[in-house]
């Protein structure tokens, strides 16, 4: 059993030290000093130092929260691996590292394929594991070429199965111009894997003379998605059939590189692309206005979202910015290269619904802000896990 | 969006937002209360307070279902879940609560079998699907939910399960709200009433509020547009002296409730001498325990639970947060050792909580929201 008493214990110790520290520093940095307006400020500057620390594990044992692609796992990444693997190609922490190799600019991607259920309308493990790692690379800028597999596969697995499921990588990898030229296979018992789980890694060699990467993100550019969000993660939840929710919706899994060799052909003022898988728009949101110490504002009203997702996220109580897509991408560019942008991404069948949602701005640095469609404005934090429905 | 829409009009809030302002008497301050977690996460995720002036206050108050369980009772269900052969479920927002051992999740990742469900229902077809374990739904929430576990309890007495039980952790909303009235810390002026609550019980429950303590109540809807229009109605009540019980959620909420919601509850448990409620410590016939009718299903009767009382962690002000005493930036710990990631109180966990609620959505001045805002 985790002894949760223990971090909280230790939280709290720490805590007791800054706060100490704090007044030692002076009476103007303590909590107590002010009031109303100017006391709720010290307290938000306080979190805002707290929120830059380097982030620490507290749990004893990795929770499903670790794999949600929230903050429990940028804590994660951040605490365990970067730690470990520290060089300046792992730490920007892109979707893919950008290697030289012999003159050439190389772009290289991994990513594990754990779907449940393994089909599902619109695709299947198979289209994900070739789509996502084509769009990792293709985000980066480089256009994809070569793609390993891996198969962990359990003992009892429907030979038709895996056989659908090589099926739809070949459509998917012809479909996205790569081929898959190196693999492997592994079998476990029964009961230690669900079924079939697969690993991709790609190479792309980068092509256009750009380096994209959000930290690039600057006030003033816009942001601009390329199309309605959500319908890759509501189309899994539905599919589970733990809802008894019917909707007429598929996966939004599409390889991007078409798209985005017609965006970078048509404008040089693209500075960041990201796919917006795990974590969904507001995650990414949050990597650009992080990674870059800018603001993010986004309009509510101008997120393309489509009925049903809106329809079953109102139900079950989650927000669809945070609801994963595997063939919607997130775009920053130069303010006056926007509607050229935007243009090339509408002219792509990918991107017909492609939408300014809103820019980055100098203030407040670190922060996504939402104006909300009702006219409020609010923070739009990453989440910890996935999103949990609420109970009424 | 149908159904959706037309309760987010920015339009209309703008109407609704210069008649309140008018309604307020010039140096006066108004403390209103919203008694549900609901409508706290309501509030902040569509940035609601943009449309008040600086002289109401909204307090969050208690009506957060999983802010109000105790320590001790989270204890009790990962002790109840760990027994060999059980599987334990629960709502998704009762994952992350702190336990004095860690949450439902850390129990999970150290090999207890416990799952999210979205309805008791769900737990029935668990309890089918596995006949040679023992299956117990940790019921939690307040008369919104209740009905769903007495009719799930029914149901498995009609089907003879026999390895189906409830570990019961249902509260009742009046209780409290009357430990808020009776409360010195706390001058409210208002309550905005809770709408699902409400349409179990009615509206006549809060008769006693208005009546012997002179404060306006408005049963209140859930989407922006609801809260917005209840405060006018507020704010109209105290600038012509009135304290009455209005109900403006009545596409939902029936004056009188819901009566057959109400038996099925009846039939099934009955009001407990006391609870702890975490944070408000404990409360006299603020719970629902299982009827002995019933006992082949309770779970605090079937099984060894340990009971015991743990006190929360002397830092965490959940309590004064949930009474409304204090702002979730006022606890001591709020968002350093306190967080989403790492929640020390209860506030902190569920969405509707209100340090989560202010957390991920508030957590810049309102000033400053004004000077930055692109327009």
């Amino acid at each position: 059993m985790t002894d949760g008493a223990t971090w909280v214990d230790e939280a709290l110790r720490e805590h007791e030290q800054r706060e100490r520290q704090e007044r030692q520093a002076g009476p103007a940095a303590s909590r107590q000093a002010a009031t109303g307006p100017e006391r709720e400020q010290q307290v938000l500057d306080r979190i805002d130092r707290a929120r830059r620390r380097r982030p620490k594990i507290r749990e004893e044992r990795i929770t499903m929260s670790h794999g949600s692609g929230g903050k429990a796992t940028r804590t994660l990444v951040e605490a365990v691996f970067v730690d470990a693997f520290s060089n300046v190609l792992l730490e920007p922490l892109e979707d893919a590292a950008q290697l030289h190799l012999n003159g050439s600019r190389v772009a290289l991607t991994t990513d594990s394929y754990v779907v449940s259920p393994l089909f599902f309308p619109g695709g299947d493990i198979g289209d994900l594991a070739v789509n996502g790692t084509v769009n990792d690379l293709a985000v980066s800028g480089a256009t994809p070429l070569y793609l390993s597999a891996g198969f962990i596969l359990e003992e009892g697995f429907a030979v038709a199965d895996l056989t659908r499921i090589v099926a739809s990588m070949k459509t998917a990898a012809e479909t996205a111009g790569v081929q898959v030229v190196t693999g492997d296979t592994k079998v476990v018992q029964r009961g230690k894997a669900d079924g079939c789980y697969i690993n991709t890694a790609g190479i792309g060699v980068v092509e256009h003379d750009v380096s994209l990467g959000v930290a690039n993100a600057q006030p003033g550019d816009a942001i601009i998605v390329s199309g309605p969000i959500g319908e890759h993660g509501v189309t899994i939840m539905l599919a589970r059939g733990e809802l008894d929710i019917e909707a007429d919706i598929a996966s939004d899994t599409a390889p991007l590189n078409g798209l985005i060799a017609d965006l970078l052909s048509a404008t040089t003022g693209v500075r960041a692309l990201r796919d917006a898988t795990r974590g969904g728009v507001a995650t990414i949101l949050n990597e650009v206005a992080s990674s870059a110490g800018v603001g993010v504002q986004v309009n509510e009203d101008a997120i393309p979202v489509s009925a049903v997702v809106r329809g079953a996220s109102e139900l079950l109580g989650i927000d669809p910015m945070y609801v994963a897509c595997e063939g919607r991408l997130v775009a920053v560019v130069a303010p006056e290269e926007a509607s050229r942008a935007l243009a090339a991404m509408r002219a792509h069948p990918l991107g017909t619904a492609a939408a300014v949602i809103g820019e980055v701005t100098a203030e407040p640095p670190g922060i996504v802000l939402l104006k909300t469609a009702f006219g409020g404005t609010r923070i739009v934090d990453l989440l910890v896990g996935d999103p949990l429905p609420r109970i009424c | 969006m149908r159904f959706v829409d037309e309760f987010r009009d920015a339009d209309k809030a703008h109407a609704l937002a210069a008649k309140i302002a008018e309604l307020c008497e010039p140096g006066r301050q108004y403390k209103l209360m919203e008694v549900c977690g609901g409508h706290t996460h309501t509030i902040y995720k569509h940035g609601l307070e943009d449309y008040l002036p600086e002289s109401i206050t909204l307090v969050h108050g208690p009506g957060c279902p999983v802010c109000v369980i105790p320590m001790g009772r989270v204890d009790d269900a990962i002790s109840l879940a760990s027994e060999p052969g059980t599987i334990m479920t629960s709502f998704g927002d009762m994952m992350r609560v702190p336990g004095s051992k860690g949450s439902f999740f850390d129990a999970k990742a150290a090999g207890t079998d416990i799952r999210m469900v979205y309805s008791p229902l769900d737990s029935l077809k668990i309890a089918r699907q596995n006949p040679d374990q023992r299956v117990v739904f940790m019921a939690i929430g307040f008369e919104t939910t209740t009905p769903s576990t007495a009719m799930t309890v029914l149901r498995a007495a009609a089907e003879g399960l026999q390895n189906f039980s409830v570990f019961c952790n249902h509260v009742t909303i009046i209780p409290a709200i009357k430990a808020i009235l009776d409360s010195p810390d706390l001058r409210l002026d208002g309550f905005i009433g809770p709408g699902h609550v409400s349409t179990v019980i009615g509206c006549r429950p809060y008769e006693f509020i208005a009546r012997d303590y002179g404060k306006p109540v408005v049963v209140a809807g859930f989407e922006p547009l609801d809260i917005l229009q209840s405060i006018y109605m507020l704010m109209v009540q105290l600038s012509e002296g009135r304290s009455e019980v209005e109900n403006q959620y009545t596409r939902v909420v029936p004056w009188d409730g819901n009566l057959a919601a109400l038996r099925a509850i009846n039939q099934v448990m009955e009001l407990r001498p006391y609870f702890e409620w975490r944070g408000l410590g404990f409360i006299s016939h603020s719970a629902m325990r299982m009827r002995a009718e019933y006992a082949a299903f309770d779970a605090e009767l079937l099984f060894e639970v340990p009971g015991v009382r743990v006190a929360d962690p002397k830092a965490c002000q959940c309590g004064e947060v949930l009474k409304g005493v204090l702002k979730p930036w006022e606890c001591k710990v709020f968002g350093t050792a306190c967080t989403p990631e790492t929640p020390i109180g209860t506030c902190m966990v569920s969405p509707e909580g209100a340090c989560a609620a202010y957390y991920n959505f508030g957590r810049l001045h309102r000033r400053r929201v004004v000077e930055v805002s692109i327009q």
